[in-house]
């Protein structure tokens, strides 16, 4: 695997982005999702509310770097946040 | 609420390994690569963000984009009324109706490097029908050197290839109507207008998006075409965002920025497709 040229952070983001997909997996076998509208403009699933959250954290974190000169640890917060608004209220 | 059984899913395990070994794998590569400072995996060191931040704040990047939207924004204000309107114009049903079809489809079957080469011979103005052509008729036209000239050339060629797949799908979506309709329109009296803006577009609405998102992002990540056309130029007037990108990873060999860049123009697709897939699936939940 060294073609990869691993480091340990993006081993660790891949990682985190693995056990947020196994760990939605679990969640749907155990209950099922409905598809519900909230504060976005569109009824999703949760699955459609990860997706809308993992990309608007790209975003954000593109947002930060390109624009401010704020550290990357700052984004990382605000899309934690994003998130977590998005899978509970989206 | 019962829980359905979920075994057919082992299924997609074959294409999730394709998937996997095609797409996944080299896009963690490029992602691996684009928090180094690399020329090899033997050769490198972590530089965490500061790809991102290079290109992000890079003006030769933003001019690209600009240049990149504004081409697929001409590409698809011509393509998708025209291509309306030739499959309005397609006759319905006979030989005609075949041989228009072939017609058609052959601008696609034409491989991109040999479109490019037909245009940069067909555009000069020593040499070619259409550049020399222009000259004659006193209007001064040479994509080498002007801007313009150059612009109006790359969308030509790019409508000349394209425009028959939206005609193609607009023709297959109005064969798709139920001859009720027009029944009911003949019925009321109502104008080809009419039938048109209240029968055919609203039919068509599916097929549009379809339509609107591929000619989106085959425009959006263009490079054959202008490549062997104008080469960029003049200057860096038709220097879209996929030849931008190649420049920078194999002309430079900056693998690190190159693959931030990637990762950017890759997010900036991943939206838009988003965008055009739920309005898709929302308007087909709608109906």
């Amino acid at each position: 695997m060294s073609w990869m040229a691993w480091t340990l952070p993006t081993a660790l983001f891949f990682a985190g982005i693995a056990v947020l997909l196994v760990g939605m997996t679990l969640v749907e076998l155990r209950w099922p999702c409905v598809e519900r509208k909230g504060f976005l403009p569109i009824t999703t699933t949760r699955g459609d509310r990860l997706f809308i959250g993992l990309l608007g954290s790209a975003y954000l974190h593109l947002l930060v770097i390109g624009v401010t000169d704020w550290s990357v640890w700052i984004a990382s917060l605000l899309s934690l946040l994003w998130l977590c608004a998005v899978m509970r209220w989206g | 609420m019962k829980v359905q059984n979920n075994k057919a899913w082992w299924l997609v395990l074959p294409v999730f390994l394709l998937v996997a070994f095609s797409a996944i794998v080299p896009m963690m590569t490029v992602v691996n690569y684009s928090v180094q400072d690399i020329f090899d995996p033997s050769t490198r060191y972590f530089v965490g963000v500061d790809w991102y931040r290079q290109v992000l704040q890079d003006p030769r990047l933003h001019d690209s984009l600009l240049r990149q939207f504004i081409f697929s924004a001409c590409v698809l204000l011509i393509q998708i009324p025209l291509g309306i309107a030739i499959a309005l114009c397609m006759p319905t049903r006979g030989r005609w109706a075949s041989l228009c079809l072939i017609l058609m489809a052959i601008p696609l079957l034409i491989p991109w490097n040999v479109v490019g080469t037909i245009w940069q011979i067909f555009g000069r103005a020593d040499i070619g029908l259409m550049g020399w052509a222009l000259n004659a008729l006193g209007i001064s036209y040479n994509y080498a050197s002007n801007t313009t000239d150059a612009w109006v050339t790359v969308l030509i060629m790019d409508v000349w290839h394209w425009t028959s797949l939206v005609a193609l799908l607009c023709y297959s979506g109005l064969r798709a109507i139920p001859d009720v309709y027009y029944q009911a329109a003949r019925i009321d009296r109502a104008s080809n207008w009419a039938v048109f803006r209240h029968i055919q577009l609203p039919k068509l609405k599916s097929v549009l998006l379809i339509a609107v998102m591929l000619r989106f992002m085959d425009s959006f990540m263009i490079y054959t075409e202008p490549f062997v056309l104008t080469g960029g130029g003049p200057g860096n007037a038709t220097t879209f965002l996929s030849q931008t990108l190649t420049q920078m990873a194999i002309g430079q060999f900056d693998l690190g920025p190159a693959a931030a860049f990637s990762l950017v123009y890759f997010l900036i697709i991943l939206l838009v497709s988003w965008l055009f897939y739920t309005a898709m699936t929302h308007d087909d939940k709608n109906r």
